[in-house]
């Protein structure tokens, strides 16, 4: 068996986040809550026994397990047995009877234990096995402290995920978005960061003016965005360990949309210098020069990357109504357009793969996410809403988180790359907008 | 249309001022240290300008024509567009030489979008139309230093709901007069 630590130390400052926590008012601890409204058609029967707790007291300090079962549940792939129904409980491999598991339709099965080691350090290790060809497909065994649990238990099914579908899970990962609440006329402004399933979230900034436009370092360490804190609009980079924070454009006009470069190194942001135009710069965070990279008499918004760094996408209605472009990311290059498919595209967001944009999409008079293959600009629309937007790609390039209103309030959706697999990620209360999907976690 | 009237404005502000592109485009940022990330607001109570009626600090004028114009501080917009809708000419003819009579008085002109479409084009669109608001009242005899712009895109509706009566209380311009 191989052995696996997680050595990641975990959101590290945790001590400063929970201070923040305590200091923050209880509604800005909303959690988000996932439901499937739309699933694969025949989900994988999976059966995820209840893990042993090898240790003092009478429970685990966490349900590894019940993650587990949670998180594969709410990618929509799998459908995980009910404890009641399962015939026998295995936590070891020696005590799996395969036929038990094939005579309740079950496909895969995962079985694990969770042991103290000493004080506050625990072993977890578990197995997956196929049930039909009565094998084990994989097993590991991780440490970890009391507060790396639910990573852990994310790094367990993140595992099972991907030695299942092939695809590498990100239930690891984490997510940024905007949170607004009214009470009255006064309003708050909360930039918050949760894992992907929107447990954990941890306000960053909060202000009684706007914030908006998050955007992730590529290391996953800041977090750059707009706020309008001083009456104007100002671009800041937050480093989330610290919260250490540096304003890096406050020019005449509109400072907006930053957007990291895969090195790190370089901001795209969108400026107005006093005019009535919008324009995409570039900005080098260690010098602070900027460089204007397009030079039009038209909104010219959204910037995004390439792969590697050498063109930047956008959204311009130069030609009329919004369209995504591609420009060098030199100044002086022209612009060639990509989206083809109807008057409206906007906010364009790069694939992993660097192959598609997920954008929004007047549809039929319903603003949707739609994926525009980069190549050919063919267009697939895979939201149904009628006011959605702000897609993001997850780092596994399988799903898309967005902003949709439901019942006229702000709420968070995914769906998967193709369309089939729908999530409402619903918050407790306020508006919740502008997702935004960070990296993998560093190794 | 508005590339005319900013052209016109330009020529204007030749004749009178130092000219259209005369601010430095490299303003270094200013450094930002020590600041928590955390607990940025509070301070600003934020300049909450939703204040229609009850222009402080422009009651120079005896009630009059003038003077019931004046009171108008917002100027709203068709969908997408950033065109001054004619039905404002006069209130913004008012403002524009109140202005110019008042070289002391300065003036922030708060753009605003409906919520559809993009967030950023939003913030696009709303600068537009503050600057659409700023041509026409330089046209007038305003000085540029007199007024500073911002968009606040979508971001800060007057009324809440998706449907046509909130989206057209939204695409607006608020003027906050300041002192």
């Amino acid at each position: 068996m191989m052995r696996m630590t997680m050595e990641r130390t975990m959101r590290a400052g945790t001590g400063w986040l929970l201070a923040l926590i305590a200091l923050v008012a209880p509604s800005a601890n909303a959690q988000l809550e996932i439901t499937i409204s739309r699933g694969v058609e025949r989900p994988v029967p999976i059966a995820i026994v209840p893990f042993a707790w090898e240790g003092p007291g009478q429970s685990a300090p966490f349900d590894v397990s019940g993650l587990v079962t949670q998180n594969l549940r709410n990618s929509g792939r799998f459908s995980p047995m009910a404890e009641r129904d399962m015939l026998s409980r295995p936590t070891r491999p020696e005590q799996v009877a395969f036929p038990d598991w094939r005579i309740v339709g079950v496909d895969a099965l995962v079985t694990g234990r969770l042991m103290e080691e000493g004080p506050g350090r625990y072993t977890i290790v578990f197995q997956l096995f196929d049930v039909a060809r009565s094998e084990q497909i994989l097993g590991y065994r991780l440490t970890a402290t009391e507060s790396e649990l639910r990573a852990a238990g994310h790094r367990v099914s993140d595992m099972v995920f991907e030695a299942l579908t092939g695809i590498r899970g990100v239930f690891g990962t984490r997510i940024a978005y905007v949170n607004e609440q009214r009470n009255g006329n006064s309003r708050l402004y909360q930039l918050i960061v949760s894992d992907a399933d929107g447990m954990d979230p941890q306000v960053i900034a909060e202000s009684s003016q706007p914030l908006m436009s998050p955007s992730w370092s590529p290391d996953g360490r800041r977090i750059a965005y707009v706020s309008f804190e001083g009456g104007d609009s100002a671009i800041y980079v937050q480093t989330l360990r610290t919260g250490t924070r540096e304003r890096v454009s406050n020019r005449a006009g509109v400072n907006a949309s930053p957007a990291f470069s895969p090195d790190g190194r370089q901001l795209a942001l969108v400026l107005s210098m006093g005019e009535a135009s919008l324009n995409i710069y570039t900005l080098d965070l260690s010098s602070q020069m900027i460089s204007r990279v397009t030079n039009s008499q038209a909104i010219d918004t959204e910037p995004v990357w390439s792969q590697d760094g050498r063109s930047i996408f956008f959204m311009s209605d130069r030609a009329g109504g919004p369209q995504v472009y591609r420009v060098a990311a030199q100044a002086g290059s022209r612009a060639e357009r990509i989206t083809r498919e109807g008057a409206y595209n906007a906010r364009p967001r790069i694939s992993p793969d660097g192959r598609s944009l997920a954008v929004i999409h007047n549809d039929r008079g319903n603003f949707r996410i739609a994926v525009v293959d980069i190549q050919s600009g063919s267009t697939r629309v895979v939201s149904e809403g009628s006011n959605d937007e702000s897609p993001s790609f997850a780092p596994n390039g399988a799903q898309i988180i967005y902003a949709t209103r439901e019942r006229g309030r702000g709420v968070l959706a995914a769906v998967s790359t193709d369309g089939r697999i729908r999530q409402e990620i619903a918050s407790v209360d306020g508006e919740v907008r502008e997702p935004v999907w960070g990296p993998f976690p560093l190794p | 249309m508005r590339r005319y009237s900013v052209v016109v404005t330009c020529l204007v502000l030749m004749l009178t001022l130092a000219g259209c592109g005369g601010r430095s485009a490299t303003t270094l940022p200013d450094a930002d240290n020590g600041l928590e990330g955390f607990g940025i607001g509070g301070s600003g109570s934020g300049a909450s300008t939703t204040g229609v009626g009850g222009a402080g600090g422009i009651g120079e004028f005896a009630d009059g024509p003038s003077q019931r114009l004046l009171d108008n501080l917002v100027v709203y917009f068709e969908f997408d567009r950033s065109e001054i809708r004619s039905d404002f000419n006069d209130i913004l003819v008012a403002h524009g030489r109140y202005l110019a009579d008042n070289p002391r008085a300065s003036l922030r002109l708060e753009g605003h979008t409906d919520e559809r479409g993009s967030r950023e084009y939003n913030i696009g669109l709303g600068e537009r139309r503050a600057q659409a608001v700023r041509s026409f009242l330089l046209l007038q005899g305003a000085s540029a230093s007199q007024i500073t712009t911002v968009s606040y895109g979508e971001e800060r509706p007057a009324a809440f709901g998706s449907n046509e009566e909130a989206w057209g209380l939204n695409r607006r311009v608020e003027l906050v007069y300041r002192q």
